[in-house]
């Protein structure tokens, strides 16, 4: 079909047809962004935790810290939770994946070092961490039971502690290309910790830079302010082994306050909550988007072919099959479209910077573009087959003698 | 002549009632998120304070070690307990007040409520007056008390509500982490948004239910929430921790009522950080900052930057909404060009055939309007249900209601301007011709 008549007509209502290709640029440049951000959110509350989340719950007890027999408390309450029907192991730290607050530790790899190589997150093993956690080694060995302190020890300086365990991404940013087994941690004092292990992925808690969201250490701790007892069950279900556990506690010590229990997913979801509503928001605008574009584009071209009736009368009774018609309107809207795809592209880039520049966004991954131009190609001819079908109706008599 | 173009305007918007649906819908939607987005931006960036927020302050010391020392690097966001120490006793400003956030069991008297915890904040005494609390019953407690660590609290209305059914409380014993406090005063309702005085426990969070003196807290042992960032190489126990001078953990607000005073505490900072360094204590260069209570929640950037994203999203789609609008219309008014063509020949004047049409555009974007603030109720509906610390926070007001209005029959002119240009244009003789 040839395009020259269709241009030339287009020429006669350049306002209507600048006005959805300014649309189309608009919506090409929002949608693009938009979904872009959708899928770096979704991405983000995907990022691996290193841990056999689906078996695992955490519990909180508050009057865990306070008095004298703390130690012995915290092994009569493991035994207690052990018991439970499912469970198959339990242990305790004082921060778990995907939770609020955390330790954390700036990392040298020399005693005479003054600046800091990487800031990692701390977590104490109060004993059978890594396979309560479901944690893989990938280097080296777990911790031996004797090599396990207590908190209080190595406040008051009674004990020094050597061991640690470290997440591959943490090997690699201390030591890159090179084996990590052995190599010395300094943390504040100049005492060296030994790697004796390294794990494939761990994630921390509250992560405030994505970039550094797996660089974790353990140590060999037990009875630090905060404990708290992450459990793992096979086989049961998880809120039937959370009542028993909360009611197991407080059947042990009956004062005390269960600060609340919830399984490991429960935890991934409320840490990301915020993502996913930003997700679910920016998905209502660009469906809300693609409609009022939809609408619009329906109303004009509407419009249009009642302003051309007699044109398309004529047309059809000098021959042109209804086919002809509805191709005619198709390949109009497609050149109105493409012309706004075109300066949607760049206005897409340009606000992509602008993001950047304001919000630390990533780079817009070019092939967002042709999915973006695809989709509204596809809403336009959707959009133009209602009027289109309608103008092939139109008689070739009546429209000719009309008017 | 006004009251016949709008009987015409009226008119006009019957003739095509689904075109002139999309356009009201489209104005309606536009709006709808656009205000729900910045009603949530304007709630958000509120002062907590106002008339008293620039009068406080938020000071800034560094006094760390060498060790991983960058120059023009922030000083740390909190102080030490010695630091605070010093800083309170100096007494240089009008008020001054250090501050944490805690938490303890409560045991309560009542029978029928099983203990439970409860989310405290320890401070010293002027805290009360800086801030503006209102009391319901009794008052504050006074620095001889943060002397004497002495057992008291001062309790929130909810509180007083819970265990004493609202009665005055004031004399009344309350039991935390089988401690006795004497509670001193009821404070009435009372939610500074954000929860500026402390951003670690919440940008948004309600304030806490109970206050006691930080020496009281210390004593005791009693638990705390927040940040603890220690340096040095010496090993401390965490009750040594709480009262060193390197473990910064306490948030310390100074109210100072003059630009000149702000100026002498500013220099206080710098000659107190200098002291220190001669003292051998600190080994940096002196490092303070000395901000404003906006100026301090700019810094702490406490607006999610998801909310200002998503206003802008709004607004990018509110822009995209007129543009739709502006084809809309072009469509319905060019539609008439017979009926205008028609009035021109029987003498109609350009300017009123675009009046007339504009204040159709108006009355569209009336009825936008209407539609818009229905959505954007239903929007902040939305925003209240999602488990975000602001949520309950998120209502419209006066000002978003006008500006909503205002917005949508702006928009809905601009989007009227183009349309109504081009039928005026429509030429008088050709139109009767070929009818």
């Amino acid at each position: 079909m040839d395009i020259q008549p269709i241009l030339k007509a287009l020429r006669h209502q350049k306002t209507a047809a600048l006005l959805i290709a300014f649309e189309i640029a608009l919506a090409c440049a929002i949608i693009c962004n938009a979904t872009f951000l959708i899928v770096s959110r979704m991405e983000r509350s995907q990022m691996l935790s290193g841990v056999a989340e689906s078996e695992l719950l955490r519990i909180r007890a508050a009057s865990l810290d306070d008095g004298e027999d703390k130690m012995a408390r915290i092994r009569e309450d493991i035994a207690g939770l052990r018991s439970i029907p499912g469970v198959v192991s339990v242990t305790t730290t004082q921060q778990v994946p995907f939770g609020q607050s955390s330790w954390n530790s700036g990392v040298r790899t020399a005693p005479d070092q003054k600046n800091v190589v990487v800031n990692a997150t701390t977590y104490y093993d109060g004993g059978d961490m890594l396979s309560t956690f479901g944690l893989k080694l990938v280097a080296g060995r777990d911790f031996s039971p004797d090599e396990y302190y207590d908190f209080d020890d190595v406040a008051s300086g009674a004990v020094t502690p050597s061991s640690i365990i470290i997440s591959q991404t943490l090997a690699n940013r201390l030591w890159p290309g090179e084996p990590p087994l052995n190599k010395p941690i300094y943390m504040g004092s100049s005492d060296p910790l030994r790697v004796i292990g390294v794990v494939e992925t761990l994630v921390r808690p509250s992560i405030w830079d994505d970039s550094t969201a797996h660089d974790c250490m353990i140590f060999p701790t037990r009875g630090a302010p905060g404990t708290q007892y992450v459990l793992r069950a096979q086989g049961a279900d998880l809120d039937g082994v959370i009542k028993s556990a909360t009611a197991k506690l407080k059947a042990l010590q009956p004062n005390r306050i269960v600060r609340g229990a919830e399984t490991f997913t429960q935890l991934r979801e409320d840490y990301f909550r915020q993502d996913r509503v930003m997700a679910v928001l920016l998905m209502t605008v660009i469906v809300a988007l693609l409609v009022v574009t939809a609408l619009g584009i329906v109303g004009l071209a509407s419009f249009w072919v009642q302003r051309r009736q007699r044109h398309i009368g004529i047309r059809r009774a000098l021959g042109a099959t209804r086919g002809n018609i509805l191709r005619y309107f198709q390949l109009e809207n497609f050149l109105i479209v493409s012309s706004g795809i075109l300066f949607g592209m760049f206005a897409a880039y340009g606000i992509n910077a602008w993001l950047m520049q304001h919000y630390e966004l990533p780079r817009l991954p070019l092939f967002y573009l042709p999915m973006g131009a695809a989709a509204l190609w596809l809403l336009g001819q959707l959009s133009v087959l209602y009027p289109a079908l309608r103008a092939t109706r139109v008689p070739p008599a009546t429209a000719s003698r009309r008017a | 002549m006004f009251r016949y173009y709008a009987w015409l305007a009226v008119r006009g918007l019957k003739r095509n009632p689904g075109l002139t649906a999309l356009m009201v819908l489209a104005i309606g939607i536009g709006i709808g998120a656009s205000v729900t987005t910045l009603t949530v931006l304007q709630v958000l960036s509120g002062d907590p304070l106002p008339g008293k927020s620039d009068t406080l302050f938020y000071p800034q010391i560094d006094p760390q070690d060498s060790l991983g020392y960058q120059p023009g690097e922030e000083p740390p966001d909190v102080i030490s307990y010695l630091d605070a120490k010093n800083l309170l006793d100096a007494r240089r400003a009008d008020r001054q007040a250090v501050m944490t956030g805690g938490g303890a069991a409560v045991i309560p008297d009542k029978a029928g409520v099983d203990p439970y915890l409860l989310d405290l904040r320890y401070t010293s005494a002027d805290f009360f007056a800086m801030f503006e609390v209102p009391f319901l019953h009794g008052s504050g407690w006074t620095g001889a008390d943060d002397e004497a660590h002495a057992r008291v609290v001062v309790i929130s209305r909810r509180l007083n509500d819970k265990l004493f059914d609202g009665g005055n409380s004031v004399g009344r014993t309350l039991r935390l982490n089988n401690q006795d406090f004497r509670i001193v005063g009821v404070i009435d309702e009372w939610r500074p948004n954000p929860h500026f005085y402390d951003l670690n426990t919440g940008n948004y969070s309600d304030s806490e239910e109970a206050f006691i003196p930080l020496e009281t807290a210390i004593q005791l042992e009693m638990g705390r929430n927040g940040t603890m960032n220690c340096f040095g190489e010496e090993r401390l126990t965490p009750q040594q921790q709480l009262t060193s001078g390197s473990c910064m953990w306490l948030q310390y607000w100074v109210e100072l009522d003059s630009a000149e005073k702000h100026k002498d505490y500013l220099n206080f900072l710098t000659s107190y950080s200098e002291e220190q360094r001669r003292l051998g204590r600190f080994e940096r260069p002196a490092n303070v900052r000395l901000r404003s209570l906006m100026q301090w929640l700019d810094y702490q950037k406490v607006v999610p930057e998801d909310v200002r994203l998503q206003s802008w999203t709004a607004l990018g789609f509110l822009v995209v909404c007129i543009v739709n609008t502006v084809g809309l219309m072009l469509a319905k008014f060019l539609r008439r060009s017979n009926e205008v063509a028609v009035r021109r020949a029987l003498g109609a004047p350009r300017t009123s055939i675009f009046f007339q049409f504009l204040l159709e555009a108006g009355v569209v974007g009336a009825a936008g309007a209407l539609l818009g603030l229905v959505l954007s109720l239903a929007g902040l509906a939305a925003v209240r249900m999602q488990p975000v610390d602001y949520a309950e926070l998120a209502h419209l007001n006066g000002l978003m209601f006008c500006a909503a209005v205002l917005m949508a029959v702006i928009a809905s002119l601009v989007a009227g301007l183009l349309p109504a240009w081009q039928a005026c244009r429509v030429p008088p003789a050709l139109q009767l011709k070929s009818e």
